[in-house]
């Protein structure tokens, strides 16, 4: 018979104050097994620590319980401890008694009886737990990056810094994301490009960075430190090998395509390079606009490419790699105007949205930094500014706080004074969000110095009237309502995730939350990891967020995947499904529950085994598996039947 | 929108935002009066709710400041507030963004008396209600006619 013993906490006042943990202790005494029993105030605490090290040696005990707050808090470090007392870590339990008791229960008699009755199922099952031994599970030391933005591009760096290879794979033809089309940033207002340039470059030339821009990828199996990827390379028609970026070519091209880049401000070539500073500098052709591609004619542009780098043969490749772990940051979008009826619903010329205004404002822009309106190329004199275009609207659009926009929009307003000095803007809010280190400072100097109206409602209508664009808002500080005819409208128009970005999770296996932005496995304290080992996110697929957070972001994600590269191999928890192998009749049916793929069919045997780096423990299969073959570690069948009987006698 | 429609006046017609009306001189003008700088302010409504006199005025000291930001000066210098104001400075001593609004109350009793709308003399105060008047309301009082 197994000598046990069962530690019961105070959690300070957190579970002593419902539930009278001496009397828990007493009556774990009377237990079957049981031969120690002790309370204390902070069982985490370096002396509640020794005191249970202690008596495992003094009492000579077999299995601890440490009766307690939820296993996903001290599971480990109560494990360490009987790890250091020379104890197997799994003869080590813990009894909830504070999630799961005193914190949802208020009747201390209650609760007390709920908590004894919580520590004998424990004890059932840890009557018959098996000592086990972690799994091993070698690793790929190279790391996949998904989205070649300055999230994805600031991991690749750090990772690449400290010694281990990266693949960064980026949809379009060029890095960069959405801080290539910024002008100037808040707060400090440097030049955007400026600061992100460098950083392309010194990720295009990397010795340990691979870039595989206008890539994208197909699939994705395996598991942590062992997944394996298919990337397609998608033909850009042109030998990026022989192609020197001379350029020619696309002065040449008659087609007309619209930018993306320059949010259809203005219009390129089939044949096209996003921005002269990207990485790598090579163009694309755009098939569905090229017009040889369309009627058979043209190919101009492989006349004027004098080293013949143009070839309209070229195929979609595909590359194979191996990768250990996998960062996804796959960036924002915004709300399309179109979706905004109230706003015109895009069909009025001078109503943009932000990242338009940033090409106006920005040098190398469509206006070499001018301001002037899309209709007529006007300077606008009377230019509104409207908040929240479709976030903080839980009824019609977005329930959340876009995050940027505050900020981005008194930036707006600001260099626009800057550039027309005599030009008045508008700004309709709802609340002025300024959360970050010299924020409130930049607005503050934007409304005192810049003479910027920021005006306190949101705005209802906005409408065409002649060359004017009117805009119908409200006051709440006056408590009138407002009306001006603008000259141009900005709309700071909703963060939300990239369309893309749902396609990927599903072949990544990982999730997202209601909004569609990437979910963390814990949002305080597992920020840059997904649920799932081996997956991290970074930046704005995460949530909206501004340019600080994300690098801060990514480059914690970089640290975890090198702590995970830092290790000679992992450790995977052994208290997962095993398979009798003489009871199991191949029916398949766990393949069909298990969430994380981790059940095989082997043709061989004609039995389905367990892949035992990817299972994580959950128990679908052994609770679905009809002839009792699959069974988990630890919590065998007999287990969770005495665990019940103990449960139900309790009450 | 703004036109009425041969109806009775709206009775909260919106306000027509212009650069001319927001810059037309009268911020800039209760700015070189009162040495303030009305921009500043960034609405918290400390000033009115510490005010010992607001729950007698028609407009509180904050949306006073709101509307001179957005150039309303008909709705100001006919408002009974700005003659309420007793000039006790506790707004002054605690707008966080250091704002003199008394001053800024003087400055709109100037804008209002030099456009001959006035609403006050000692000569209204009868001798037994002198007496019962606590001093620093006098000295409000000729601080006003002073100004
Ligand atoms: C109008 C506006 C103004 C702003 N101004 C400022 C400012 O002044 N200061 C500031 O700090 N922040 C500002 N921001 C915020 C800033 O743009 C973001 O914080 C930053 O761009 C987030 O970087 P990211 O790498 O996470 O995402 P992104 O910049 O969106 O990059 C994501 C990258 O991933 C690629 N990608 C997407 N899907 C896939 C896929 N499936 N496969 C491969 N690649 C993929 C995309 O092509 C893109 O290159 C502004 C934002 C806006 C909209
Ligand atoms: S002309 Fe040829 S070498 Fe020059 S940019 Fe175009 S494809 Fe490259
Ligand atoms: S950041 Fe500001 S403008 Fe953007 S949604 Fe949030 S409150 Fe609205
Ligand atoms: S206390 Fe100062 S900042 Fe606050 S509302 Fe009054 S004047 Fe404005
Ligand atoms: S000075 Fe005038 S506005 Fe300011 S608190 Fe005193 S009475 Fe009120």
């Amino acid at each position: 018979m197994k000598r046990i013993g069962v530690f019961v906490c105070h959690c300070g006042i957190n579970i002593a104050e419902t539930v009278d943990v001496k009397r828990v202790a007493e009556e774990a005494m009377q237990m079957e097994g049981v031969t120690y029993a002790q309370d204390y105030i902070y069982m985490c605490s370096e002396p509640g620590q020794a005191l249970v090290r202690e008596k495992i040696k003094e009492e000579n005990l077999d299995a601890i319980i440490i009766a307690a707050c939820s296993p996903t808090l001290h599971e480990s470090t109560f494990r360490a401890a009987a790890e250091e007392a020379g104890l197997n870590p799994w003869q080590c339990e813990i009894a909830n008694i504070r999630e799961q008791c005193s914190w949802v229960h208020t009747d201390r008699e209650k609760a007390t009886r709920k908590a004894i009755n919580i520590v004998g199922t424990i004890v059932q099952k840890t009557r018959l737990n098996e000592s086990l031994e972690p799994i091993p599970v070698s690793i790929t030391k190279k790391a996949l990056v998904i989205g070649g933005g300055i999230a994805g591009i600031q991991a690749a760096l750090d990772i690449a810094d400290s010694g281990y290879k990266v693949i960064l794979v980026e949809k379009e033809s060029s890095i960069g994301g959405h801080m290539a089309q910024l002008s100037e940033t808040f707060p400090t207002l440097d030049c955007s490009q400026c600061i992100l340039t460098p950083k392309m470059v010194a990720a295009g030339k990397h010795p340990n960075i691979e870039l595989l821009t206008y890539s994208e990828i197909e699939e994705v199996s395996g598991y942590v430190g062992n997944f394996n990827v298919r990337i397609r390379r998608k033909a850009p028609f042109v030998d990026w090998s022989k192609c020197n970026g001379c350029g020619l070519c696309m002065e040449k091209c008659p087609a007309k395509v619209s930018s993306v880049f320059d949010r259809e401000l203005t219009t390129h070539g089939a044949i096209y390079v996003p921005f002269p500073q990207a990485v790598p500098n090579k163009p694309v052709i755009v098939k569905d606009s090229c017009i040889y591609f369309k009627t058979g004619k043209c190919r101009l542009c492989e006349k004027v490419c004098e080293i013949g780098a143009i070839n309209f043969e070229q195929e979609d490749q595909f590359i194979e790699e191996e990768v250990g772990a996998i960062i996804t940051a796959t960036g924002f979008e915004t709300l399309p105007v179109a979706d905004l009826a109230e706003y015109g619903a895009g069909d009025v010329p001078d109503v943009i949205d932000g990242l338009a205004f940033e090409r106006l404002l920005s040098a190398s822009g469509p206006t070499v930094g001018e301001v002037r309106r899309p209709s007529d190329g006007m300077v606008p004199k009377e230019i509104v500014f409207v908040q929240c275009a479709g976030s903080r609207d839980p009824e019609r659009y977005k329930p959340y706080c876009s995050k940027i926009c505050c900020m981005y929009t008194t930036k707006h307003a600001l260099l626009y004074k800057h550039r027309v000095h005599d030009g008045q803007s508008y700004i309709f809010y709802i609340d002025i969000r300024t959360g970050g280190k010299g924020y409130e400072e930049f607005y503050h100097n934007a409304e005192e110095e810049e003479g910027i109206i920021y005006l306190r409602g949101k705005v209802a209508k906005i409408f065409r009237d002649g060359d004017k664009t009117v805009v119908w808002g409200t006051d709440t500080l006056t408590g009138r309502n407002i009306e001006i005819a603008a000259d141009l409208v900005v709309l700071a128009t909703a963060v939300i995730p990239k369309d893309s970005t749902a396609e990927l999770v599903k072949k990544l296996r990982i999730h997202t939350g209601p909004n569609g932005f990437l979910s963390e496995a814990h949002p305080k304290l597992r920020p840059v990891e997904s649920i799932n080992s081996g997956f991290f996110i970074a930046g704005a697929a995460q949530g909206p967020r501004d340019i600080p957070e994300t690098v801060a972001q990514a480059s914690a994600a970089a640290c975890k995947v090198i702590s995970l590269f830092s290790r000679d191999h992992l450790e995977q928890d052994p208290a997962i499904a095993w398979v009798d192998e003489d009871l199991c009749g191949g029916c398949r049916i766990c393949i069909s529950v298990c969430p994380y793929d981790a059940r095989e069919y082997d043709e061989e045997k004609g039995i389905v085994i367990v892949n035992e780096a990817l299972c994580e423990g959950c128990g679908s299969c052994v609770a679905a598996c009809a002839c009792g073959a699959t069974q988990q570690r630890n919590l065998s069948d007999s287990q969770i039947k005495s665990m019940v009987t103990a449960s139900l006698r309790g009450e | 929108m703004s036109e009425n429609m041969g109806l009775a006046p709206p009775k909260s017609p919106p306000i027509l935002l212009t650069r001319e009306v927001v810059n037309a001189g009268f911020k800039q003008q209760v700015n070189e009066l009162s040495g303030q700088h009305m921009d500043a302010c960034y609405q918290c409504g400390n000033c009115s709710s510490g005010c010992p006199l607001a729950q007698e005025m028609d407009i509180l000291p904050n949306r006073i400041i709101r509307l001179v930001q957005l150039g309303q000066r008909d709705d100001i210098i006919n408002s009974e507030t700005i003659w309420i104001c007793a000039s006790c400075f506790q707004c002054t001593v605690r707008c966080p963004r250091g704002i003199d609004i008394q001053a800024v109350m003087d400055a709109l009793r100037q804008i209002a008396l030099d456009e001959g709308i006035d609403h006050f003399g000692p000569d209204q105060i009868s001798p037994e209600l002198a007496a019962s008047v606590p001093q620093p309301g006098l000295v409000g009082v000729y601080r006003k006619l002073a100004t």
